[in-house]
């Protein structure tokens, strides 16, 4: 029974407008990568999704998006609730999926195994949705690219070491790569492909 | 608001949001490539902005204030029409003042005054590729995109030159995105293509018969073709406006009589409007107040 209500709970009260602010707050952050946006509106998925993690899956994902969930994620109660609140199908296969998420402290694969898009469409490839423990306070990085004046210095907490590296690489593929969402708490930071990051 | 009940908030069904939603980030993504989208019948026809009134729709928030122009006029059908429809369909609050707008969705023109943080331009797009003209087939220019092969846009201004001495592409000139996309800026002047670059605002780009979305997110380079020895020139006008006097701004040509009697006045009304309210006056102004007194009297 207690599993049965954590699936059926934790939509957004009032999802049209819920939905938009989240869908801005991400808008922005996807436009200003580096900027920590705060979530007006939350969700409260079962654990281990976070709160954030939850109002991005609400905003975005729906019959047409496949979504591939970590194993810890996939083996708790929210693949049952991401499927009667959005809709979209969890799959296994991680270049068929739309959307990843990934909770707090979760492995995080190379982004190469997730879809990356054609020359033709790079628009077709998958956005990682990765909780962190915080969005400060980590290894500083500074970002470049589009939607940065000069340069902003990012410093996510809890991300694996090997990160950088795999960034890296995500960048020069471009214009093909996987998009990332960065989210803790009841904040999102964003970071499109077209981001370059280096150690400061 | 008995209007309002009858449609969800925005016109758009909360599907068809997130649909438009997931295309707008990716184009954010990938600054100047177009996102292909299941572009919807509107209540108005192709052609009259239906990709850009479905991303306004799908971004617009209760808190946002609208701004709408036809060709830099806010008092045009076209703009008319689409925040009528906004008012109708959201309840959205309204001005003609770019300064205090947070969405500005535009057919043709940016805007005189520079844009800001925190502020959106939604354009309409008619032909989203740029290469459509030269290569009419989609799987050719989606091949050209995909390996950065220009060299026809190139081919074609330089066909302007050898034809006419110099490029004479003066609208919808093609622009490069951050060093990769070549992208349509919509038929806008080619005086407006450097306000597009490393712009503070978020540019979004919708084209509701052709199905595509782009995006020029802030602080991106958008550079003009040209050749060294043909360098991007924007327009110039000799005259200042005739009703504000402002000059380095975009003047439309507005025919007076049928003995050759015309003036230049501003495209964007909100910026002439502005310039007159703080005492700007140009050539043509006082005598067009004292007409209007008259019947008044």
């Amino acid at each position: 029974m207690g599993t049965q209500s954590q699936i059926y709970a934790g939509a957004f009260a009032d999802p049209v407008f819920a939905a938009q602010s989240v869908f801005r707050t991400l808008m922005d952050s996807f436009a200003r990568p580096g900027t920590i946006g705060r979530l007006s509106t939350q969700s409260s998925p079962p654990s281990p999704l976070g709160n954030a993690s939850g109002a991005v899956a609400l905003t975005l994902c729906d019959q047409d998006t496949a979504v591939w969930l970590s194993p810890a994620l996939a083996k708790s109660a929210v693949s049952q609730w991401i499927a009667f609140h959005t809709g979209a199908c969890v799959t296994e296969a991680k270049d068929e999926a739309r959307f990843a998420f990934f909770e707090k402290g979760a492995a995080v694969p190379g982004f190469d195994q997730f879809a990356l898009g054609t020359q033709e469409y790079p628009d077709r490839s998958t956005t990682l949705v990765v909780e962190v423990e915080a969005l400060t306070g980590g290894q500083p990085l500074v970002a470049r690219g589009p939607g940065i004046k000069t340069e902003i210095v990012v410093a996510p907490k809890g991300l694996p070491d090997v990160f950088l590296d795999f960034w890296t690489a995500n960048r020069a593929i471009f214009p093909r790569g996987i998009d990332l969402v960065l989210t803790a708490e009841d904040s999102v930071l964003c970071l499109p492909r077209t981001t370059k990051l280096e150690r400061e | 608001m008995n209007d309002l009940a009858t449609y969800n908030f925005a016109y758009l069904d909360e599907q068809t949001k997130r649909m438009i939603r997931r295309a707008i980030l990716k184009a954010i993504a990938i600054p100047g490539y177009q996102v292909p989208f299941a572009s919807r019948e509107m209540p108005m026809p192709y052609g009259w902005g239906t990709g850009g009134v479905q991303v306004t729709a799908s971004i617009l928030g209760p808190d946002d204030v609208l701004k709408v122009i036809d060709q830099g006029a806010d008092d045009t059908t076209n703009a008319v029409s689409i925040r009528a429809f906004f008012q109708k369909v959201a309840n959205v609050a309204v001005t003609t003042k770019t300064v205090e707008a947070t969405i500005i969705q535009t057919r043709h023109r940016i805007p005189e005054e520079p844009l800001k943080e925190g502020q959106t331009l939604v354009y309409q797009v008619p032909i989203p590729e740029p290469l459509r003209f030269l290569e009419p087939r989609e799987t050719e220019t989606r091949k050209m995109h995909a390996l950065e092969e220009y060299g026809l846009m190139h081919v074609k201004l330089y066909e302007d030159i050898s034809r006419n001495g110099h490029i004479a592409t003066t609208y919808a000139y093609p622009v490069k995105v951050e060093g990769r996309y070549v992208m349509d800026p919509s038929p806008t002047p080619k005086f407006d293509n450097p306000k597009m670059h490393m712009s503070e605002a978020l540019q979004l780009f919708g084209a509701g018969r052709e199905k595509r979305i782009y995006a020029v997110p802030p602080f991106t380079e958008v550079v003009s073709l040209d050749f060294e020895d043909h360098p991007f020139e924007i327009q110039t006008f000799e005259k200042p406006c005739a009703l504000c006097g402002a000059e380095n701004v975009y003047l439309d040509e507005v025919v007076l009589d049928d003995r050759g009697g015309r003036m230049f006045v501003c495209s964007d009304t909100d910026h002439c409007e502005d310039r007159r309210a703080h005492g700007h006056a140009g050539s043509m102004l006082a005598s067009t107040q004292h007409q209007r007194k008259e019947p008044a009297e």
